[in-house]
C-alpha cells in the first residue's frame, strides 16, 4: 500500500469540528479541506437543514396516510450531506434507502423521490439524469452492483495513468449502514472490488441501530477494521462532523478514481428518530442513550461553529425556516398531485423487447377494464 | 462440433462483434471452465474480457448488474445448477426488476449461463433443474437449446437481447454432436420448434429430454403412433401458438422435463393447453417429470429421470382415453 494510504487510514478518529462547535486542526486531513470558506459552511449548514426539513414533511405526510413509509434520516445529515458534496458529477452513487441527504447534493428532486414512497413508482427518479441509483430495499443488493460499475470503470479507462484518471476519472460511492455490514453481498462486493481495484468508496454510516438491534450484535470490532481484512484502507470518522466527513470522502474518492482500489469509510453517527415511521424505538432502547446523543446533532455542532464564528446571524437562520417551509410546502403540493399511472403501463416496462406473454395479458387486462368502463357509461343513462 | 464446442464458438463470436460485452465466472479464464466453454477465450480477448472472478455467485451476478448499469453486455457463468442459489436473491430481486423498478429507463442486458440436469452420475447439487424458479420470475427469459446448432445461435440471440436472459445448458448433452451452420441464423431464440412431425399425440420436451422425446417417438412409431415432437427452448416466454397448434392436430398431449412435476413448467402448459385448445384435447394432458424430492443420489438417479419407457408409458395412459 503507498504511504499514504497508510497515512490517511492511521489516523484514528478523525474529528476536526468537536461537538461544542470549535474546528481544530488536521495535519492530514486540512490539505483536503483548503477550499472551505464562509460561504461554503453556511451552504453545508443550508444543505443539512433543508433536508432536515424535508425528512419531516414527508414524516408527516406518512402519518397523515399519504405515503406508504418514510425512512427518516434525522441526525445522519452532516454524513449525507458532506460525502454527497466530496463526488463529482460523473461519479455513481449506490444509495440504500435513507440517503435522503445525498439526493439533495446531487440534485435529485425531493418531489420525485416521494413517488416512490407514494406507492406510485418503483424507482422514483431517473437514476441516469444524477448518477444516483434508485434507493435499494434488500439490504447490501446494491454493494456488489458498485463492484460491478467500478470494474466497468476500469474496463473503461484500462491504460490511463494514474494522472489522467485522477483528473478525469470517475468513482463509485456505495452507502451501507452497521445493519447491512453483516450481509454476505457486503463481503463479497468487498473482495470483488479489492480484487479488481475498482474505484469504490464503501461509505458506511454506522448510526449504532439495525432496526431494534444494537450495533454489538452486529460486530465485535469496529468496522473500520475490517477494511485491513480487503487489502483496503480504512478510515472511521466522526460522521457528525461535516469536514471531517467532506475531507475523508475527498482523499477516499481521490484513492479510487486514481486507480488505486476501494476505501471503506465507517462514519460514526445516530440515527435520532425511528428506523422507519413502522418502527417504535421506546420498545428497544433507552431514552437516556438518545439524550446522551442529542448534543451531538451534526446541525446544532454547525449551528455553534457558525455562530461562535460570527459567520451567520438570526436572520439567516429565520430566512432558512422561512425557506425550508415553502421547499416542503412545495414538496407536499406535488406529492399530492403526482398522477397515478395506470397498472398498463406496467406491462410495458417488464421487458424491452416484446413478449407474447405481456402482450396477452394486457390485452385481456384492458378488454376486462373495459368492461367496467362500459357498465359505467350505462349505469349513466 | 459439439454442444459445449458451439457455444463456445458463440460466445467467442460475441466477444469479437460487440466490444462491450464482458463474460465473468468461476474458473473460465487459463482452465476454459469446468466444463471448458470458455477455453481459449481469455487468451483470445484477454483477461479484462473474460474475468475470472473470486467465488462469490451473488458478487458475479451482483457485479453484472452493476456493469449493465454502465452500459456493458456481461455474460455471467454460474458453475453448476445447484450453485446459482447464493445469487437468487441478485437474479430474482435486483436483475430481473430493475427495469420495471425505472418505469422502463433501464434496460438488463444480462446473460447468466447456468449448466443444468442431471444423468452426468455426479454428486449432490451438480443435477438439479431450476428452471421453473426463473420462469417463474417476471423481467426474465430462459432459453435452452438442445442441439448444437441452436447452442451457437441462442447464446448469440441472448447476448443481442436487451433482456436479462438465463440460458440454461443441458449438460449430459454437452458431447452431443451435431451440424452447425454458421451462416444461417437459426429459428428466434424465443419460438419453439416442431422438431419432428407426427400425427397421434404430441411430447414437449426441451434441453437434456429432447433427444429422449426424439427416441420414444421412434419407439411409439413400431406400435403404429405417429408422434409429434416440439423443442420447446424458450421456457419464458413459452410459445403457446406452436403448441396449441400441435394439440389441435393431434388432440394428445405429453409433457416432459427433469424438474419436479409439481409446480413445474409442465403444469403451467398443461393449464394453458386446456385452456386454449380444450375441445381439441381427446384426454388429458399427462405430466412426465421428477418426483417431489431432493434430486437423489446419482446410482438411482435413472429411476428418477424421465426416459424413453415413462413417455411410451405416458403415451399409453393417454391412448387409452
Amino acid at each position: 500500500m503507498p504511504r499514504k494510504a497508510a497515512e490517511a487510514s492511521d489516523q484514528g478518529f478523525i474529528q476536526i469540528l468537536t461537538p461544542d462547535g470549535q474546528r481544530h486542526s488536521h495535519e492530514f486531513y486540512d490539505a483536503y479541506l483548503q477550499d472551505v470558506d464562509d460561504q461554503m459552511l453556511r451552504d453545508f449548514y443550508r444543505d443539512m437543514a433543508l433536508t432536515r426539513r424535508f425528512d419531516a414533511e414527508a414524516t408527516a405526510l406518512q402519518r397523515q396516510g399519504q405515503l406508504c413509509l418514510w425512512v427518516p434520516l434525522r441526525g445522519q445529515e452532516a454524513a449525507q450531506i458532506a460525502s454527497g458534496r466530496a463526488t463529482r458529477p460523473g461519479d455513481y452513487i449506490f444509495p440504500t434507502y435513507r440517503e435522503h441527504g445525498v439526493a439533495l447534493t446531487r440534485d435529485v428532486s425531493f418531489s420525485e423521490m416521494l413517488r416512490l414512497f407514494r406507492g406510485i413508482s418503483g424507482g422514483g427518479w431517473d437514476p441516469r439524469e444524477n448518477n444516483f441509483h434508485m434507493y435499494t430495499m434488500v439490504l447490501a443488493a446494491q454493494l456488489p452492483h458498485a463492484a460491478g460499475y467500478g470494474m466497468a470503470v476500469n474496463l473503461e479507462q484500462h491504460g490511463w495513468d494514474e494522472a489522467r484518471r485522477a483528473a478525469e476519472g470517475e468513482a463509485v460511492v456505495a452507502y451501507f449502514g452497521d445493519g447491512s455490514s453483516t450481509e454476505g453481498e457486503t463481503h463479497e462486493s468487498m473482495v470483488f472490488a479489492a480484487s479488481f481495484n475498482a474505484p469504490v468508496v464503501f461509505f458506511c454510516q454506522n448510526n449504532q441501530w439495525a432496526i431494534s438491534v444494537p450495533f454489538e450484535v452486529q460486530s465485535k470490532v469496529p468496522l473500520v477494521t475490517r477494511a485491513a481484512g480487503y487489502g483496503m484502507p480504512g478510515i472511521q470518522v466522526d460522521g457528525n462532523d461535516v469536514l471531517a466527513v467532506l475531507a475523508a470522502t475527498r482523499w477516499a474518492l481521490e484513492h479510487a478514481r486514481s486507480g488505486k482500489g476501494p476505501v471503506l469509510i465507517e462514519a460514526i453517527t445516530y440515527r435520532l428518530g425511528a428506523h422507519t415511521t413502522a418502527d417504535d424505538p421506546t420498545k428497544y432502547r433507552k431514552s437516556a442513550e438518545e439524550e446522551a446523543w442529542d448534543p451531538k446533532d451534526p446541525l446544532t455542532r454547525l449551528e455553534t461553529h457558525l455562530r461562535d464564528a460570527g459567520l451567520v446571524d438570526d436572520a439567516f437562520f429565520e430566512q432558512l425556516a422561512a425557506d425550508g417551509d415553502a421547499m416542503a410546502a412545495r414538496v407536499r403540493e406535488d406529492a399530492m398531485a403526482f398522477p397515478v399511472p395506470p397498472l398498463a403501463e406496467v406491462f410495458d416496462q417488464v421487458y424491452a423487447e416484446a413478449h407474447p406473454l405481456i402482450k396477452e395479458e394486457l390485452a385481456w387486462h384492458l378488454e376486462y377494464e373495459a368492461g367496467f368502463a362500459d357498465q359505467a357509461g350505462n349505469e349513466g343513462k | 462440433m459439439t454442444l459445449a464446442k458451439a457455444i463456445t464458438a458463440g460466445l467467442d463470436k460475441i466477444l469479437e462483434s460487440e466490444a462491450h460485452s464482458v463474460i465473468i465466472g468461476e474458473d473460465i479464464g487459463k482452465l476454459g471452465g469446468v466444463y471448458r466453454i470458455t477455453e481459449g477465450l481469455q487468451e483470445k480477448h484477454g483477461a479484462h474480457r473474460v474475468i475470472d472472478s473470486p467465488l462469490g455467485e451473488a458478487g458475479i451476478v451482483g457485479s453484472c448488474v452493476g456493469m449493465a448499469l454502465r452500459g456493458h453486455r456481461p455474460m455471467a457463468e454460474i458453475q453448476f445448477d445447484g450453485f446459482v442459489f447464493p445469487a437468487f436473491s441478485q437474479i430474482t430481486t435486483q436483475l430481473a426488476k430493475m427495469r420495471t423498478r425505472s418505469e422502463g429507463r433501464i434496460d438488463m442486458p444480462v446473460v447468466i449461463r447456468i449448466p443444468y440436469g442431471g444423468g452426468i452420475g455426479s454428486i449432490e447439487h451438480h443435477s438439479e433443474s431450476p428452471e421453473a424458479l426463473f420462469v417463474h420470475t417476471a423481467g426474465l427469459r430462459v432459453i435452452t437449446p438442445s442441439n448444437a446448432n441452436d447452442a451457437y445461435w441462442m447464446i448469440q440471440q441472448a447476448a443481442a437481447c436487451q433482456d436479462p436472459v438465463i440460458y440454461l445448458e443441458p449438460k449430459r448433452r454437452y458431447w452431443l454432436k451435431g451440424e452447425v451452420d454458421t451462416e444461417t441464423p437459426a429459428l428466434d431464440a424465443f419460438k419453439a420448434q416442431v422438431v419432428r412431425p407426427g400425427e397421434d399425440a404430441t411430447i414437449v420436451a426441451y434441453g437434456p429430454l429432447v433427444p429422449v422425446a426424439l427416441a420414444a417417438a421412434d419407439a411409439a412409431l413400431e406400435d403404429g403412433r405417429s408422434i409429434e415432437v416440439i423443442d420447446l427452448r424458450s421456457l419464458s416466454p413459452i410459445d403457446f401458438d406452436t403448441i396449441t397448434e400441435s394439440v389441435q392436430k393431434t388432440g394428445r398431449l405429453i409433457l416432459t422435463h427433469e424438474a419436479p412435476t409439481f409446480g413445474g413448467l409442465g403444469g403451467e402448459i398443461a393449464a394453458r393447453v386446456t385452456e386454449r385448445a380444450f375441445l381439441s384435447l381427446e384426454a388429458p394432458v399427462i405430466r412426465v417429470g421428477g418426483f417431489h424430492m431432493p434430486y437423489p443420489i446419482s446410482k438411482v438417479e435413472s429411476q428418477y429421470l424421465p426416459d424413453i419407457d415413462k413417455l411410451l408409458e405416458a403415451l399409453d395412459r393417454s391412448f387409452a382415453y
